[in-house]
């Protein structure tokens, strides 16, 4: 079949190729044609190929000989076709010559054409022939030539083979690689063509003929044709509609199948005479008809081939997957797949017919709200439904899908706490309370710990009958009914309800009689008529009870008799029994006359005694009657008497109107009177008939009573009746019994709803009663709560839950052995339906021929079981004590739910909630509202005042660890929550000791001290006492904003987690781009970044500072030692040494870090370039190399200049011609330090550093002269410098700026939010623009707010002294000021907070600390110069070595002037020298002003900041200076100096200085010329008074006349003062200790100069001596 | 802080391996592993941290193995901060590249004995897409600053991740000392006893 629709495939596509070249246009009735054949196709493949498929191979061979001749016959015409099929023929071949050797090439023919198409044969050979008729006979000859000889090849080789491979039953591989081969590309290229040409639909031309085609098609698709349908399709004569002959050709199949070879000459005469017919059309569309002729028989033919040349290669075929169209994939999609539509459904279809839409709500019944769908998709969805089987039963009586209310909440249970920043109220205080412990958790403990005190339960599920059964046959339904009611009667008969109470009434009687008796005798006294009417009643009552028993007695005794004469007649009526019941009715004889006399005798009493009873009532009944005949007499009375007046007023007609309205007022009143009495006459009441009366009790006494002498009649109900044999039944009735035996129950036994073990499973016994009698001990750790039995009915493998039964909890007291079984009714609901006997169950069931009167029968039976508590080995009940016992499950109920609790209590204002409950418009029907109903009725009657606050102490308290006391106490949590709070002392604490006793005193003894210390003050460690109070402040403000950093530490960005590549730009792409053009070494090469590692990962030597030091220049030259005043250095040829170091000066530079020294090689002059890197080894205080301990380094990088110089020692006598001895000394110039955090935060520094040179060094001298205006300065400012580049290896990751993280952890802020905005937005884009510019608008304060900077600036008084002590000269005033404010110690916020977070103090501030950065010293400096008249600016930018610092500018008539806040020095704006590289923005108190010119460096800076061009103002004209108040005080207040304090510390600063320097000697003895010290102290003062200018030639020449034979060098360090610390630390890293020399002697000399606001200025004077 | 060394502490010996992995898409890998504890935990013995050869996949199996051997022994004051192990898992990328393929943690299981666990490996993804794409060409995917990160709660939230395969590692593990400090982390062996008979059945709670 595969193998012909392929050929069918390759047919079409070649004769489309034929056609192409043929016709280009017209192609409509193409494509009509192709579309429905296709799918034909489609729908016929399937059942053909079934077809063949079902066929066997005997059939097949037959039919094909029987179609041999057949196909001889046409042979010839077919071969006509053969130039269409030779490609197939390759593939053919070979299967086909096996089968039939002989006629190999007829045969072969006949697969490959004869199934295309035998019937069209002549049309397509008229057709072709028509076309080109010459070129197909010859392919023909040619093809079948070719053919033969192929065969006979083939033959030959494959004789041999043949054998085997025919038994093989399988394809031929080389033939299925042909076809394989053949098949390929072909298909795939004609399918294509299929949609393409479903593209072209509209042509009006055919339009008609494809209408009637497409009903034709549609036809076939509906069903396959009757022969006579088909024929007379056939002989219909059609329209010249070729496109409908495939489908016509394709319904003769079956008949062809039968080898009608009529229908095939009718076929071809038809079409022939069609073709002709269409001979007037064009020849265009001849060609479609061949092709459509081709087609349709393709299809046909399959079958034939099937049948006619079976071979087991022909069933087994492997195939490529068929492509499917896309149209026909979209057709065979619309089959099986169904998109609802989203139409809204109309309710009548969703409803069953002829009901009309049910709505409850309208009804008053309660509807929940729906909840919210959209009405897309419920209307898809009920389009859905719709579809399915039952699709109905999902919609409810008003046509809408069957849904619960909506679950959400509108809202949240918990109510709003509004209050909450008042205090609260004391009510909702939390209370502690102790945990308590739960009872089940008692229970538990108790359970679990200890063994023996584990309590049993014992359940014994002893069995199961049941009273119905689905498989209960009709007569099981009467025997058990049979049974209940023999079973209601034994109860009956054990109570004897009737016995007693007939006694009872007999007693009653006697007891009346009696007292009748005696009120006869003694008359009647009120007492006892009222107690005889009692009694008489109680007679009455009882009598009627009695009655009623008796009644009941009787009916059940008849029902019983009636229910067994069914199952009798039923039995008879099946003839077979199925149960073994047998109802006997014993008969006790009575002793008729006796018994008759009773009867009589009873009938006697109850007419007697309801004779007085009626009696009475008539007597009661006439009183009555006689009261309301009075009454109405007298309103008879009345009535007349009015008429009577009545008549007289009308007769007085006379009276005033007046009088008259008065009548008829009276008159009207009287008449209302009338309506509402208007008394009927009574009637007199019937004297009670005594003999009817008797014939009811008669009456009643025979329905209700035995008659007399009829026996008693008990029945006795037995089972030991037989039941009828299975082979003896019918077959509904076994197969019920076979059923029954199938069956098996077991039961599940659920403790606290958890399933603790199941019974074995019985098997249902043919009377439905089930034995399980097992017992189960349960060891119960957990209350009992519930006990639940499950009843399981199992069926096979699979089973089902058939009912549960609830067990009560037995008391403590119900102990094993003395509790009685008891029986547990259930019953089931489920539905089930037999096909036997078995009368199923929900099922109605009648037992009246008529079908009447059913009942339906649910499953139900009894459990008999039992519970109970165990008894232990000595017999003690292993029962829980009563108390903990819990109350059950309701007690529960109220406390799980805390958020129902809520519901009804939270709600604290009454009123609100009234007026929400009629907003919202709640449904008093809810069962939800229920409790806010409640509430409302009662807030609204005033009856219960619920309490107006609300608590959740819901299970808080189980929660609990341990008590607050205890945890305070104990010494371990202690730790572990100082711990977790990353106290300082305990951050990193390992090792919290695991018990409580282990955790020694001494671990809180820091922490307390620390805590108790907070006040008091140290002072032993520091030198003042101010000092200590200053670092103690300090240490608070680090703490606090320590603490504020742990917090902003956990709030974490990506990066702080994810180490990723930052995203290139298109720019940087670009650029990378270029780079690939790049010359490999450029010219110029730039640096590369080097890669950034995050400090986590390093240890100790990791890190490495790495120094270049480059070169130096302007060093101090040497002297000659004894040079004169005014002598010229060269001219100075005195002394040995001058001779050996012909050069002018040797330096070197020594750096020193972290106590490790490195030192370059020597170079010559005053100029050196050394040229050499130097790598020092860096380590983290504590080995701990976070980044946070890194910020906090606070060594400092010492690079100190030395000058080198040789000395000849005197050299010894014996040597003194053959060799020199020569001393190096290093002789201090100057020095650079740079912090380490500098470098840390800025990763590399690079620049020409000025080297702090001391003011006066014996023995050198500088070259530069005094010129210009500021002339003391300038000397100073020509001074050395040194060019280094500094950085650290690896590259750290400098701790990211805080600022971001605070902006995150919104430190507070009192400025205007949208200020805020404005200032971040600000930066924002000057960060864009100019990312190397710093700007800064906001800074944060001490107190850790966030204040906008121009606040800090304002002019502010300097020391008044300052101002006095030059009163004429405002320059030196200035400059003093300037001064000042440089001795205040420089900290770098860095490492006084730890992290990159800018704090700025305020002025006054600053002052009481003494301690700040540089930003904070240009605030002041800034505020003075303010003070002092000048127009000054702070500006923020980056200077060498600080980074980004602050500096001042100042205007005036001179030009611009810069100053260096911390070193108090000035530049001019065109100074080169100037160590501000960058200026980012100007502040002043009005505004600030960001640079966006070109080159931010100060030299090309203009500082005109009213050039919108240069400056951009933050204040403008859209945002306008909202005046903005200072945060720096008024005016400042200076506290004078201490001159004593400050001797004092002279003192001792000099003592420890000595001290030191001694300790640093320690191999050495260490001499002090105090004489030189002396003259040195002197020195100091005028030092300090010149600020260090323009003094030292003076008093070196002094000095050296003082110390003429001594060879002297030293220089005054002048420093500002925190601690003593750095002192000690300068003067060591000048070296002068290191001079070695045997006859060494020292001169040292402090000075402190005190300043206002105890400021010191420190002068520390050092010279070593060395006598010559 | 000091310590004293007469202080009682329970012992925890972690030995096992680290047996492979199960990466579908990737080949010749490596793992790296190292613990994650608490301040009061402590390795006493053992590797804390380690790396595994390079494994490939054979032509049969898809799974690496590594069966790298870990033996661990902790102390420990404190079950808070109960150690981790930190898997990470790299291997080249198309271009050779080492980068990496999986990170991961679990718990070291608190039961004395034997234990299997399979731990799912994920790794950081790319902010953007481009960055994925740049990250690809130039094999520098987005890595953790610290594997550690893994075995840490705080801070992942800014992190969005990718499943990526499977690490199995096998435990042994025993504890001392645990019960005596109050530590009890086996079974309890008194609820464990079945009744065999129908007619008793233990409660179940």
């Amino acid at each position: 079949m595969a193998a012909s629709s392929d050929i069918r495939e390759k047919l079409r596509m070649k004769r489309r190729a034929l056609q192409d070249t043929l016709v280009k246009n017209k192609n409509e009735d193409d494509i009509q044609a192709l579309v429905p054949s296709a799918k034909f196709n489609v729908d016929n493949q399937p059942t053909a190929m079934k077809e063949a498929e079902g066929s066997d191979e005997d059939p097949g061979e037959s039919l094909r000989r029987t179609l041999r001749a057949q196909r001889e016959k046409r042979k010839t015409k077919l071969l006509l076709e053969q130039p269409f099929v030779q490609d197939e023929d390759v593939g053919e071949v070979s299967p086909t010559q096996y089968n039939s050797p002989n006629e190999g090439p007829s045969s072969r023919v006949d697969d490959s054409v004869v199934s295309t198409r035998p019937p069209t044969g002549s049309q397509r050979g008229v057709s072709v022939k028509s076309e080109q008729p010459s070129s197909s006979l010859h392919l023909d000859t040619f093809v079948t030539r070719h053919l033969q000889e192929k065969l006979r090849a083939a033959r030959s080789k494959g004789e041999s083979l043949q054998q085997q491979e025919t038994s093989k039953d399988s394809s031929e591989p080389v033939s299925r690689l042909q076809r394989l081969k053949d098949r390929d590309t072909i298909t795939r290229f004609d399918r294509e063509a299929d949609p393409v040409s479903s593209g072209r639909h509209d042509d009006p031309l055919t339009l008609r003929s494809r209408v009637k085609f497409q009903e034709q098609a549609r036809r076939v698709e509906k069903d396959f044709p009757t022969t006579e349908e088909a024929y007379n399709f056939f002989t219909f004569n059609y329209e010249p509609d070729q496109p409908s002959k495939p489908e016509s050709k394709s319904k003769m199949r079956q008949k062809q199948r039968d080898g009608v070879e009529e229908d095939d000459r009718d076929e071809n005469g038809q079409e022939e005479a069609e073709v002709e017919e269409e001979d007037e059309a064009e020849e265009d569309n001849q060609d479609q008809n061949e092709f459509q002729s081709e087609e349709a028989p393709l299809v046909r033919n399959e079958d034939n081939l099937f049948v006619i040349d079976h071979l087991p290669q022909d069933f087994v075929e492997v195939r490529k997957a068929e492509y499917v169209g896309f149209k026909k994939r979209v057709q065979r999609d619309c089959e099986l797949l169904f998109t609802p539509s989203f139409r809204a459904v109309p309710t009548s279809v969703k409803l069953p017919e002829n009901t009309m839409p049910r709505f409850l709500e309208d009804e008053g019944l309660y509807v929940g709200q729906r909840p919210a769908v959209s009405l897309t998709n419920k209307n898809i969805s009920e389009n859905r439904i719709l579809k399915m089987a039952e699709g109905s039963k999902w919609f409810g009586d008003d046509g809408k899908i069957l849904a619960l209310p909506d679950p959400i909440k509108e809202s949240s249970t918990r109510p709003p706490l509004f209050h909450m920043d008042e205090e609260l109220d004391p009510a909702l205080q939390t209370v502690y309370r102790k945990a308590m412990k739960s009872q089940y958790a008692n229970l538990y403990i108790a359970g679990a710990t200890d063994p023996e005190g584990d309590y049993q339960l014992d359940v014994d599920v002893s069995g199961l009958i049941f009273s119905h059964h689905p498989l209960f046959s009709r007569e099981h339904v009467l025997a058990s009914r049979l049974a209940q009611l023999y079973d209601q009667y034994l109860s009956r008969q054990q109570n004897n309800l009737t016995g007693h109470l007939t006694e009872k009434l007999n007693g009653l009687r006697k007891a009346l009689r009696n007292m009748m008796r005696i009120h006869g005798e003694q008359g009647s006294s009120e007492a006892l008529q009222h107690r005889i009417s009692e009694y008489s009643l109680e007679v009455r009552n009882t009598r009627q009870l009695r009655d009623l028993e008796q009644e009941k007695d009787r009916t059940l005794l008849r029902s019983i008799i009636k229910v067994w004469k069914e199952i009798k007649s039923l039995r008879e009526f099946q003839k077979y029994t199925n149960t073994p019941f047998k109802l006997f009715l014993r008969r006790e004889n009575v002793d008729r006359a006796l018994d008759e006399w009773e009867y009589e005798g009873e009938i006697l009493k109850e007419v007697l005694e309801l004779e007085a009873e009626s009696e009475e009532q008539y007597q009661k009944k006439l009183a009555e009657y006689n009261k309301q005949l009075e009454d109405w007499k007298l309103w008879r009375k009345k009535q007349k008497a009015k008429q009577k007046k009545k008549k007289k007023k009308s007769q007085t007609q006379d009276d005033t109107e007046e009088e008259q309205e008065e009548e008829e007022e009276q008159d009207q009143t009287e008449s209302e009177d009338q309506f509402e009495e208007d008394p009927v006459k009574p009637e007199v009441p019937e004297r009670p008939d005594i003999d009817s009366l008797e014939r009811w009790v008669r009456e009643k006494a025979s329905r209700i009573r035995r008659k007399p002498g009829e026996a008693i009649l008990v029945p006795e109900l037995c089972t030991s009746g037989g039941v009828t044999a299975s082979d003896l039944c019918p077959r509904a009735e076994v197969a019920r019994r076979e059923d029954v035996s199938r069956r098996s129950l077991f039961i599940k036994i659920l403790y606290n709803y958890k399933e603790v073990s199941r019974t074995d499973s019985c098997s249902l016994s043919t009377d439905f009663r089930v034995h399980f009698g097992q017992i189960f001990n349960l060891k119960v750790l957990n209350c009992p709560q519930s006990i639940n039995l499950q009843v399981f009915e199992e069926i096979g493998s699979s089973y089902s839950l058939l009912a549960q039964v609830f067990v009560p909890v037995p008391d403590p007291s119900v102990v094993t052995g003395r509790a009685p079984i008891e029986e547990i009714e259930f019953s089931s609901n489920q539905h089930v339906m037999f096909d036997h006997e078995g009368v199923g169950s929900d099922v109605p069931l009648s037992f009246e021929s008529d079908g009447s009167n059913k009942l339906t029968l649910l499953t139900s039976g009894k459990l008999s079981c039992c519970v109970s508590w165990g008894i232990g080995e000595e017999g003690v009940p292993l029962a829980p004590p009563l108390s903990q016992h819990p109350g059950g499950t309701h007690r529960g109920l109220g406390h799980l739910d805390a958020v129902s609790y809520i519901g009804a209590s939270g709600l604290y204002d009454m009123k609100k909630i009234g007026e929400w409950a009629v907003q919202s418009r709640l449904d008093p029907n809810d069962p939800k509202n229920t409790s806010i109903m409640h509430l409302l009725k009662v807030a609204s009657s005033g009856e219960v005042t619920a309490p107006d606050y609300f608590r959740l102490e819901h299970l808080q308290e189980e929660f609990n660890f341990v008590s607050d006391e205890e945890m305070e106490s104990s010494k371990r949590f202690r730790l572990l929550r100082l711990r977790n709070q990353e106290a300082p002392e305990f951050r990193n604490y390992k090792f919290v000791p695991l018990l409580e006793r282990e955790v020694s005193d001494k671990v809180f003894q820091d922490y307390e001290k620390r805590l108790k210390d907070g006040e008091t003050i140290d002072t032993r460690q520091h030198l003042n006492p101010h000092r200590a109070v200053v670092a103690k402040y300090l240490q608070q403000i680090r703490e606090s904003v320590i603490n504020r950093f742990i917090l902003t530490k956990h709030h974490y960005q990506l990066s702080d987690l994810v180490i990723e590549e930052e995203i290139p730009s298109i720019g940087i792409l670009g650029i990378n781009l270029f780079k690939l053009a790049e010359s490999k070494r450029p010219l110029k090469p730039q640096r590369i970044e080097r890669k950034k590692v995050t400090a986590q990962n390093l240890s100790d030597g990791d890190i490495k500072l790495l120094i270049n030091v480059i070169r130096a220049h302007n060093i101090p030259i040497r002297k000659p030692q004894s040079s004169k005043p005014g002598q010229s250095s060269q001219s100075a040829v005195q002394g040995s040494d001058w001779y050996l170091s012909q050069v002018q000066v040797r330096p070197f530079v020594e750096v020193s870090f972290q106590r490790t020294v490195l030192q370059t090689t020597t170079a010559d002059g005053p100029n050196p370039s050394w040229n050499e890197e130097l790598q020092l080894p860096f380590n983290a205080p504590n080995g701990d190399y976070s980044t946070g301990s890194l910020q906090s380094v606070k060594d400092e990088v010492f690079i100190n200049i030395f000058d080198e110089v040789l000395y000849e020692t005197g050299p010894d006598d014996k040597s003194r011609a053959t060799s020199i001895h020569t001393q190096i000394e290093k002789h201090w110039l100057g020095s650079v330090k740079i912090p380490f955090s500098t470098i840390y935060s800025q990763s590399k520094i690079d620049g020409a550093f000025k080297v702090n040179t001391p003011a006066v060094l014996l023995g050198y001298s500088r070259e530069h002269g005094n010129t210009s205006v500021y002339d003391q300065w300038r000397s100073t400012q020509g001074g050395t410098f040194v060019r280094l580049f500094i950085t650290v290896e690896p590259q750290l990751v400098p701790g990211e700026s805080v600022r971001e993280k605070i902006k995150e952890a919104e430190f507070n802020s009192q400025e205007d939010e949208r200020l805020l905005q404005a200032s971040e937005k600000f930066e924002k884009h000057a960060a864009g623009g100019y990312p190397d510019r710093p700007c800064i608008t906001t800074v944060i304060d001490l107190s850790g707010k966030t204040i906008f900077i121009t606040r800090y600036i304002r002019p502010l008084n300097p020391p008044q002294e300052f101002l006095d002590a030059f009163p004429n000269n405002p320059q030196e005033a200035t400059s003093l000021v300037a001064r000042y404010v440089s001795l205040i110690p420089s900290l770098p916020d860095q490492v006084s907070f730890s992290a990159t977070c800018d704090l700025l103090s305020t002025c006054d501030q600053f002052l009481t600390l003494l301690a700040g950065d540089e930003q904070e010293h240009a605030v002041l400096l800034c505020n003075y110069f303010l003070f002092l008249g000048k127009k000054a600016w702070l500006i923020i930018g980056t200077a060498i070595p600080e980074g980004p610092t602050a500096y001042v500018l100042t205007h005036e008539q001179s030009g611009y002037f810069i100053w260096n806040p911390s070193s108090g020095q000035f530049y001019e704006k065109g100074d080169t020298f100037c160590p501000l590289q960058t200026v980012g923005c100007l502040v002043n108190s009005d505004n600030v002003w960001f640079n966006i010119q070109e080159n931010p460096s100060p030299l090309h800076t203009n500082f005109d900041i009213t050039k919108v061009k240069m400056w951009k103002p933050f204040f403008s004209r859209s945002f306008s200076h909202p005046g903005l108040s200072s945060v720096q005080p008024e005016e400042l207040a200076y506290r004078q100096t201490d001159k004593a304090a400050a001797a004092e510390l002279q003192d001792r600063v000099e003592k420890i200085l000595k001290e030191k320097i001694m300790e640093w000697r320690p191999r050495h003895p260490t001499r002090w010329n105090r004489y030189c010290t002396t003259t040195l102290k002197q020195f100091l003062p005028k030092l300090e008074q010149s600020r260090g200018q323009d003094v030292a030639e003076g008093h070196r020449v002094e000095l050296q006349n003082l110390l003429g034979d001594y060879r002297i060098s030293g220089f005054p360090l002048h420093l500002p003062f925190s601690e003593v610390g750095p002192i000690i630390e300068a003067v060591h890293s000048t070296g002068v200790h290191n001079i070695h020399s045997s006859n060494v002697e020292f001169a040292l000399a402090v000075y402190i100069q005190p300043y206002p606001n105890n400021v010191p200025s420190v002068w520390v004077y050092l010279a070593s001596l060395v006598r010559t | 802080m000091e310590k004293t060394s007469n202080s009682s502490v329970f012992l925890l010996t972690v030995n096992g391996q680290i047996e492979g992995a199960n990466f579908p898409d990737y080949d010749n890998l490596y793992c790296k592993y190292c613990y994650v504890y608490g301040h009061d935990w402590a390795p006493t013995t053992g590797l804390e941290e380690g790396i595994t050869q390079i494994t490939s996949k054979s032509s049969q199996s898809h799974k690496l193995i590594w069966n790298f051997p870990l033996e661990t022994t902790f102390k420990s004051t404190n079950p808070s901060g109960w150690p981790q192990l930190v898997v990470s898992v790299y291997g080249p990328d198309v271009f050779g590249n080492d980068v990496v393929r999986g990170y991961g943690a679990t718990h070291i299981p608190f039961t004395p004995g034997q234990h299997i666990r399979t731990i799912p490996m994920f790794v950081p993804e790319p902010t953007w897409r481009l960055q994925k794409f740049t990250g690809w060409l130039l094999g520098r995917r987005p890595e953790y600053t610290d594997p550690k990160v893994v075995a840490h709660g705080e801070g992942r939230e800014v992190t969005r991740v990718r499943s990526q395969g499977f690490v199995t590692v096998s435990f042994h593990i025993m504890t001392k000392d645990m019960k005596r400090m109050g530590y009890d982390t086996g079974p309890t062996n008194s609820s464990t006893v079945q009744f065999a008979t129908s007619s008793q059945s233990r409660d179940a709670q």
